[in-house]
């Protein structure tokens, strides 16, 4: 059957920064498969449009949310959502983190911007498993300190580290400047005990994941989330061909080793 | 049972009443058949409105009908369309939404449009093609139920060639002027001192209970050596070939290549290579509303990698020169195609080079990037 769209009722709101919004969403009726942490749904936003989003919460209910940042047309509606209004989502669609693989390795997690919404629910995976996973670094890093989403919640989790850096500091702006890989120095990890999960803007993704392979991290341990234009999620628009691989299906979620060939010839 | 009948003849009257079977069965018969001074695809009510007599001359970025004194009725090659637009229409519309209420919306499928089709004079290179859309349509983890289902009930009578066009290069990917299995019946024509007549071979018990149906002879050993030997003589007679060498490495090779530069001062970015390709699947989607603001649907449509908004990104498309788009395209087709679905995307029909404006010619850009690459290998030696 043609995946038709299944309605979610906004429950809850949250306004991260001055242009992202978290929604919470729980099934109208029947509800989507379980997503996993690095998978992503393709979100309808009536009479605008559809457009991937990934998961940032996921809850045994069949609830799940979503954190937006509003940039056009279909993210302007959908973050303009207010509790009790309806969307549209089909999925779950694309590979996942596969942080079980990370066991009993150091798990280092570097997001930019919104790049820490596909990240949160891999942190709280791993957090909720403190013996299964040796340390865990949570590197965040922002354009200015208003850009930083889930700044409360970050602070509360029980990492071994957790640093947080933006490019434009305020006068009340006490902690790091500058680009996040400069924090991979401050982070606790044996690089070739680590597995690393990277996304956000891809100059920010190759600028770490190179870091990283530098600093000994196995290039296949490093795991970066890619983001391309994507009109179906299922295999058959063809938009969302990097090279060889069509993300919406062997994606988002691709391994250095892979990706740093395809990301290093420009306009692939 | 039958897949193994016999062969049989038909003459042009046999043939009127093989499709005169079809259009009594209820099918959509779709043929070639002379159209806007081109042989395009159109829905035929009687085997009579087949090209008899017409032939065409190819170049690239050339096409003409010419008039044929054997009144041969598949003596042209590959035409402006494809089968894709039958089974793969330019715009279908996949669901819709209705605002029932102030916080309630109600989500429809749509049962796809699926008329039970007969496709009559699939050549052998389209046949592949098709095989190669239902992999990419059908074949993965989910599939384009509207493209199945038009498949599944679709009845393919292939046309083998004898007169390959002077763009063809089938042969020199992986095919050839006779049809692969995949067909129900597949014909050849023969125009002889003997008279007009198509050899018949049954692909499958469909096709064989059709010419159960049809008035037929079965084929004498003379009319099946002619028919063998005029498909291997076109075997011999391509008009154009890609360089024999392993075209998935040579476009590994190839990213960086200065030959993207040159085509792409001719390349006019227009999409019509994808438009009239056989095997290009890429759709985009739209949401149109209603006047009441409480319907809208979605809507697929055929799109281009030559496109701007194909790459489209927030901030700006991902591949913006011509030469990144151009190298999508012919990457694409040779060689992460296979990557991606197991096989290539290319078979040699010939039509992207026909309908170029610009006349820009897959096999000679593939050529100049292997001369691109064997002269960078000679300097580094
Ligand atoms: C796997 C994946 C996960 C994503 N997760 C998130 C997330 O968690 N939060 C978030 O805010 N954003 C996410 N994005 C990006 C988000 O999809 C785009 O911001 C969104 O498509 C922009 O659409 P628009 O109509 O609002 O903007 P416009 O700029 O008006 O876009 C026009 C059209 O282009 C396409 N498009 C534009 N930008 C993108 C893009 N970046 N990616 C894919 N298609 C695009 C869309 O199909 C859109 O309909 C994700 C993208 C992908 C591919
Ligand atoms: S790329 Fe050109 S020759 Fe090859 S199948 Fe497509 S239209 Fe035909
Ligand atoms: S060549 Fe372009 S239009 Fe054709 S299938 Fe590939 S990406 Fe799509
Ligand atoms: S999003 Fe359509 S093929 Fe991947």
């Amino acid at each position: 059957m043609t995946a038709v769209p299944v309605p979610h009722r906004v429950v809850a709101r949250r306004p991260e920064t001055a242009d992202t919004v978290t929604l919470h969403l729980e099934p109208v009726g029947a509800a989507l498969p379980d997503f996993a942490p690095g998978q992503f749904a393709m979100v309808h936003s009536f009479g605008r449009g559809e457009i991937p989003v990934s998961v940032s919460s996921v809850q045994a209910t069949g609830g799940l949310a979503h954190t937006i940042r509003s940039v056009g047309a279909v993210s302007d509606g959908l973050c303009a959502m207010r509790v009790g209004d309806v969307v549209g989502l089909r999925g779950p669609y694309g590979n996942t983190w596969e942080l079980e693989r990370a066991y009993g390795c150091d798990v280092l997690v570097v997001a930019g911007g919104i790049g820490l919404a596909p990240l949160r629910p891999l942190i709280l995976s791993a957090l909720a498993e403190p013996a299964a996973y040796r340390r865990v670094s949570v590197l965040v890093g922002a354009r200015t300190p208003g850009d930083v989403i889930g700044r409360q919640e970050i602070d509360g989790w029980p990492t071994a580290f957790t640093g947080v850096t933006v490019d434009q500091p305020g006068a009340d702006w006490r902690r790091d400047v500058g680009v996040v890989t400069q924090l991979l120095g401050r982070a606790p990890f044996e690089p070739d005990g680590t597995w690393a999960f990277v996304c956000g803007p891809e100059p920010m993704i190759r600028a770490t994941a190179r870091e990283l392979a530098e600093r000994g991290v196995p290039r296949d341990r490093i795991r970066v989330s890619l983001e391309r234009n994507m009109r179906c999620a299922t295999g058959h628009c063809g938009h969302c061909q990097l090279g060889p691989l069509l993300l919406c299906q062997v994606g988002p979620v691709a391994n250095w080793a892979q990706a740093e060939p395809l990301l290093s010839v420009r306009e692939l | 049972m039958t897949a193994t009948a016999a062969p049989a003849v038909l003459d042009r009257d046999g043939l009127n009443a093989l499709v005169a079977a079809l259009v009594a069965q209820g099918r959509t018969v779709i043929g070639p058949t002379v159209r806007d001074g081109a042989v395009g695809l159109a829905e035929l009510a009687s085997a009579d409105e087949l090209p008899y007599g017409w032939g065409v001359e190819l170049d690239a970025g050339r096409y003409r009908l010419v008039r044929r004194e054997d009144g041969a009725a598949f003596a042209h090659s590959a035409g402006p369309q494809s089968w894709k637009s039958y089974l793969h229409p330019s715009r279908e519309r996949l669901w819709s939404a209705d605002r029932t209420s102030e916080a309630e919306i109600a989500y429809t499928a749509h049962e796809p449009e699926a008329p039970s089709y007969a496709f009559l004079g699939v050549r052998p290179c389209d046949l592949r093609a098709i095989a190669i859309q239902d992999r990419v349509l059908t074949g993965g983890r989910y599939a384009d139920d509207g493209y199945g289902k038009r498949r599944r009930t679709a009845l393919l009578i292939a046309a083998e060639c004898t007169e390959p066009g002077a763009t063809c290069f089938c042969v020199s990917t992986g095919g050839g002027p006779s049809a692969d299995p995949g067909y129900d019946l597949a014909l050849t024509e023969i125009v002889d001192e003997e008279g007009h007549r198509f050899l018949v071979r049954v692909g499958s018990d469909e096709g064989a209970e059709l010419l159960e149906r049809t008035p037929h002879r079965t084929a004498d050993p003379v009319t099946q050596q002619t028919a063998r030997a005029a498909v291997d003589a076109a075997r011999d007679r391509m008009g154009r070939a890609l360089p024999p060498v392993d075209l998935r490495s040579l476009m590994g090779a190839s990213l960086d290549a200065e030959r993207w530069d040159d085509v792409a001062a001719r390349c006019l970015t227009c999409g019509n290579c994808t438009m009239v390709c056989p095997t290009c699947f890429c759709t985009t989607t739209e949401e149109i509303t209603d006047l009441t603001g409480d319907h809208t649907e979605r809507w697929q449509r055929w799109d281009s990698c030559f496109d701007l908004d194909f790459s489209y990104l927030h901030g700006g498309p991902v591949r913006s020169s011509a030469r990144s788009r151009y190298r999508q395209w012919l990457t694409h087709k040779l060689s992460t195609w296979h990557d991606q679905f197991g096989t290539t995307g290319c078979v040699g029909c010939g039509r992207c080079v026909t309908w170029c404006p610009a006349g820009i010619d897959i096999t000679e850009e593939v050529a100049a990037l292997d001369a691109e690459r064997a002269a960078l290998g000679t300097e580094t030696d």
